[in-house]
């Protein structure tokens, strides 16, 4: 191979069965201390609700389980080994900081039932959470209860029918831009809302025209994720809340790209009502190969009455508690109070920031996504020229010529040594390369992703089978998805006998 | 700022590069009238150690180091170290959800096995990658029995966590689905008569927990065989993961929705939890969230896929069969860890402890006050009946670093001064002891106390 | 491919085999080629009412799922069961693997719809986009 990647080289790693195909009787990687109250006839407490057996559930040892996942873990790629250029997944550093503080014993062992009075370390904790998210929103009042981003969304949109209910009738619909994330319509969909498409314009924004002629007293409120997911800024943000706002629609922000605006601008400024944050995202918890998330969402004054229950209050002695006595709530989306763990580790990385450190990551993250811009301009083709924010979209318009689609040049990019960028989305670019960095990235990563996007580029056009058969690299080559569909094994079982 | 890799001559540089004099000329896009031109009122940027401190102030305000009769959905089980020492691994930490197969493996094989142990753990054939928590798993997984019968009501037995009803209400008010509740017995089951009077061909699926609220353990047979004869679905929450260590699973159910927080995952003060739903093979297309296959790949070799996910909403948009994205893909390897250290043996081991330590505390309380739904086999919770009010009996547990049972009133006013009371491996005979003899001090002692009732209840 | 001159076909690439009361179902050779490997096919149960331009049932690919639009009004006679086990075969062979059979309401309701010849037209201008 001609393009030889600067940051990627071979290296060996280890074969690894599934855990069950090391099972054997008698092997352990536990031991119970002994017993310090009588023994019990377990058959004569439980009677026939007793079990016996418990199948094929492994015996291994220690050593075993520890090899085991440790060499599974060799096969992923990960942010601590590099550029992770998810387009809207803001694929950021997670400070260590923030897992050694969530693992304090009286936090990571507090029970969600344990008195208020015992409570008063927890809930100070998301008692200034909130108050820094309402600050870096400007908005009026928080839940930090949903549990990832497309359950804040579902939140949210229950808050938003509370409201319209409130007003008289919950209306029909929920505008959504062509640009959006399927969440977003799957959400509208659980809380009862038809969902209504609202096509962008050529610059890649919401069409105002548009907008106005759709807002009607149907329209119960608009779902936009600013910037979009082509990373561009809705400009004509005033309008588009004047639209909604003069025919009592609601104006929904999903919080999904704020990595693009803390510390910059607020959209509690600029005519939200109603938004969420996703954690995970912007305040550096970690993906975990896909969750914990957390979803708060942060309201306007006139959503405070329908937030989920309980919610926090400061009493009258100054202690914080829990308030459940509201009439007009949503209800509950979640058992307790969210996943707090993500809130310590969230605080940390507001805390560990502060209001300077919270603006210049933001205009790092958008300093990295306009400088991959640059530089991939000329190489890859760019459908919408508005000034770029926190990501920006390429689509693979050039190299489709070639047969090669967006999908293998991002399986080629795992050669070169990175994560592939987001494919294929957002729907309204045929064949998408959506691109972020984060404010993660140093120079030298950057320059080099950009040399090996170029890199590739020019395979396309000397030798695209090399990138239609890529990953060349890996231990597996690319997978047979539609065996694994047609005939699903989601389980293992014991060879037949 | 330290997480920040750029010198000022790297962004000079890079600034340069790209024609510009200042960041600032980035944010032009953005109203003027809009852009913030202030810090943001929120703490100064403080150092490690700071925040270390900050935070181990918190804990210190948190009860740490207390003894815990809590349970009702949060249980305080060992967590073996290894499990911390290998989800920290960076590997595993700071991965995306696996799309990308090829460079995906880890995760992928390590949810399969997931999958596979959640399926033995069950009697289920087919158990996805994970959801929120219990709770929300408890409302997908009505919301799937509704979408695969087609009808439109549903019945929950009051003895499911109150909380988990909360939840579904929420999830099911704006899908015009009509919720009714089946009444308990004495024994703290649900009531079988009141289910046969409540039943109809319209009802989707009846929902139940086993062990139930009150840590009794259902009839699951004869409760699926009303309902099947119905032609509904029964659904079965299990709340107390460790139970299947040694309770016979609810085989019978059609979907289970499982909260795996006591294999391994820490109370935390309520989360982040790790919620699963399983099923038979038949209603898999049904079911929401996210699913690993095997496959393999061009040359033969064993990999492993996301699959079925046109079930999903970033294909199927407004017609999948939930909004779920993120799922809590690190807390479910935390599970599975937990669920191959103990394994075959010793998670039966384990849930015999539980066991044992619930019996000893029910004879020790029962000695002094009264127990409550002791007509049928229970796992690790029981229900304590005392002449005081539990808030007031806790208050003055709590001045031995004990936190006794969850007063029960709040939730269910006609059973008075009952409290649920939890114990699990962890709980110590001294511990049991000490909080019994106050219970017994206070059945002991005439009339009520003039103390300063805590408000335990929410 | 060619497509058979005794089907008619829609815009949304059904194609329908009227006689007489009766109807078979499938489609097009384009939408399987287009939708590259199916994986599932969802179909409706015999007895259910189906409206003409409206949906009954979908196919999936691996990270796709179109709708099935009714060519014509009916009740569902017979489903291909065949393809709930080996979806393959629509890719193989699409206009011999039918989807289900429906005893028309209207049998001049298959008037309206595309010839072969007619929509051929239609799907080269379709590609040629």
């Amino acid at each position: 191979m001609k393009h030889m990647t600067r940051k990627a080289t071979r290296h060996v790693s280890q074969n690894e069965g599934l855990i069950f195909e090391k099972s054997s009787p008698g092997k352990a990687a536990w031991k119970l201390p002994p017993l310090d109250v009588p023994e019990i006839d377990a058959s004569k407490l439980l009677g026939s609700a007793e079990r016996k057996d418990l199948g094929n559930m492994p015996e291994v040892s220690e050593i075993e389980i520890i090899r085991h996942f440790t060499r599974l873990s060799t096969w992923n790629y990960a942010i601590d080994l590099g550029m992770y250029p998810l387009g809207s997944c803001t694929m950021k550093y997670n400070p260590r900081v923030n897992e050694v503080v969530a693992r304090l014993e009286g936090l990571a062992n507090g029970h969600p039932y344990q008195p208020e009075r015992a409570s008063q370390g927890a809930l100070r904790i998301l008692k200034t959470l909130s108050e820094c998210l309402l600050e870096i929103t400007g908005m009026d009042a928080i839940t930090l209860q949903p549990a990832a981003g497309a359950h804040g969304e579902l939140t949210g949109l229950l808050m938003v029918r509370a409201y319209q209910e409130s007003k008289g009738t919950p209306r029909k619909k929920i505008l959504i831009p062509d640009s959006a994330h399927g969440t977003n319509p799957a959400t509208a969909a659980m809380v009862g809302y038809a969902v209504e498409n609202l096509k962008s314009n050529s610059q890649g924004m919401v069409d105002i025209a548009a907008l106005s002629g759709q807002m009607n007293q149907d329209v119960a409120a608009l779902m936009l994720t600013n910037p979009n997911t082509l990373g561009i800024f809705e400009q004509e943000i005033e309008q588009i809340a004047a639209i909604l706002h003069a025919k009592g629609g609601l104006l929904y922000m999903d919080g999904a790209n704020m990595n693009a605006l803390v510390g910059k601008v607020r959209p509690g400024d600029f005519g939200v009502d109603l938004m969420h944050l996703n954690l995970h995202k912007t305040f550096s918890t970690p993906h975990g190969g896909g969750g914990p998330g957390s979803g708060p969402v942060a309201v306007k004054n006139i959503l405070g009455p329908f937030l989920p229950k309980p919610v926090l209050i400061t009493k009258p002695d100054g202690t914080l508690g829990f308030e459940y006595d509201r009439p007009q709530s949503v209800g509950r989306v979640r058992a307790f109070y969210g996943n707090f763990g993500m809130f310590v580790r969230a605080l940390a990385y507001i805390l560990a920031n502060g209001p300077d450190g919270l603006r210049q990551t933001t205009e790092d993250a958008v300093l990295n996504a306009n400088y991959i811009r640059k530089g991939l301009e000329g190489a890859y083709d760019l459908p919408y020229s508005t000034p770029t924010m926190h990501e920006v979209v390429f689509s693979d318009r050039r190299q489709a010529k070639k047969r090669v689609k967006t999908m293998d040049i991002a399986k080629r990019l795992i050669d070169y040594g990175f994560h592939p960028y987001t494919t294929a989305f957002p729907l309204i670019v045929p064949g998408a390369l959506m691109i972020e960095a984060t404010e993660s990235e140093s120079k030298e990563e950057l320059d080099l992703f950009i040399e090996s996007m170029r890199s590739i580029a020019e395979e396309v056009e000397e030798d695209p089978q090399t990138v239609l058969t890529a990953p060349h690299s890996t231990r597996i080559s690319r997978l047979d998805e539609t065996t694994a569909a047609r005939k699903p094994v989601l389980r293992w079982k014991p060879a037949a006998e | 700022m330290r997480y920040l890799p750029k010198s000022p001559a790297d962004r000079e540089a890079m600034l340069k590069a790209l024609g510009k004099r200042s960041i600032s000329e980035f944010f032009t896009p953005i109203p003027a009238k809009y852009r913030l031109e202030r810090d943001l009122k929120i703490p100064r940027q403080m150092a490690e150690s700071e925040i270390v401190d900050w935070f181990r102030e918190r804990s210190r305000e948190n009860g740490d180091g207390y003894a815990i009769f809590l349970g009702a959905g949060a249980y305080y089980h060992y967590r073996p170290v290894i499990i911390d020492s290998l989800i920290l691994r960076g590997e595993f930490l700071t991965a995306y959800t696996p799309y990308q197969a090829e460079v995906s493996q880890g995760t992928l094989q390590s949810i399969f096995e997931f999958q596979t142990m959640i399926c033995e753990l069950t009697g289920m054939e087919v158990a996805n990658a994970s959801m929120y928590d219990g709770s929300t798993a408890t409302a997908e997984a009505v919301m799937m029995a509704v979408r695969l019968t087609g009808r439109p009501s549903v019945l929950v037995a009051r003895n499911v966590h109150p909380e988990y009803q909360e939840v579904l209400s929420t999830y099911a008010h704006h899908q015009g689905l009509p919720i009714s509740t089946l009444s308990f017995t004495e024994a703290g089951r649900l009531d079988p008569e009141d289910l046969e009077r409540s039943i109809t061909g319209e009802t989707a699926c009846v929902l139940i927990q086993s062990p139930n609220f009150f840590g009794t353990i259902e009839d699951v047979a004869a409760i699926a065989e009303i309902a099947h004869k119905h032609g509904a679905l029964l659904v079965v929450a299990i709340a107390e993961a460790i139970s299947l260590g040694m309770v016979k699973p609810p085989q019978q159910a059609d979907i289970i929705a499982l909260e795996a927080q006591s294999f391994g995952v820490p109370l935390g003060f309520g989360g982040p939890y790790c919620g699963v739903i399983a099923t038979r093979e038949q209603f898999v297309r049904q079911m929401p969230g996210r699913l690993v296959g095997q496959t393999t790949d061009r040359n033969g070799k064993r990999g492993f896929v996301l699959t079925l996910a046109t079930r999903e909403q970033h294909i199927r948009r407004e017609k999948a069969t939930s909004n779920i994205c993120t799922n809590q893909a690190l807390i479910a390897l935390m599970a599975n860890i937990f669920m191959t250290v103990y394994g075959k043996v010793g998670l039966r081991d384990l849930a015999k402890q539980n066991l044992a330590k619930t019996a000893y505390a029910m004879d020790q309380f029962g000695k002094h006050a009264g127990l409550l739904f002791t007509g049928a086999p229970r796992f690790n919770e029981f229900v304590v009946k005392t002449s005081e009010d539990p808030g007031a009996i806790n208050s003055r547990i709590l001045g031995h670093k004990i936190v006794g049972g969850l007063p029960l009133k709040k939730f269910y006013p006609e059973l008075g001064n009952a409290s649920l009371w939890c114990c699990t491996e962890m709980t110590t005979r001294t511990a049991i002891d000490t909080a019994a003899a106050m219970v017994a001090e206070s059945e002991g002692s005439s009339g009520a106390r003039d103390v300063d009732v805590e408000e335990l209840t929410r | 491919m060619s497509y058979p001159t005794d089907f008619k076909y829609t815009k949304e690439h059904e194609w329908i085999k009227g006689d007489g009361k009766v109807a078979t179902i499938g489609i097009t050779h384009y939408a399987q080629d287009s939708l590259g490997d199916i994986v599932f096919v969802e179909l409706p149960k015999t007895g259910t009412q189906i409206t003409k331009g409206k949906t009954f049932g979908s196919v999936e690919s691996v990270k796709a799922v179109s709708d099935l639009y009714a060519p014509a009004s009916g009740v569902v006679t017979d489903v291909n069961a065949e393809l709930a086990n080996s979806p393959e075969k629509v890719n193989k062979d699409p206009h011999g693997s039918w989807m289900i059979k429906i005893n028309l309401q209207d049998p001049n309701e298959l008037n309206s719809l595309l010839s072969a010849a007619d929509y051929e037209k239609f799907i080269n201008e379709e590609t040629a986009h």
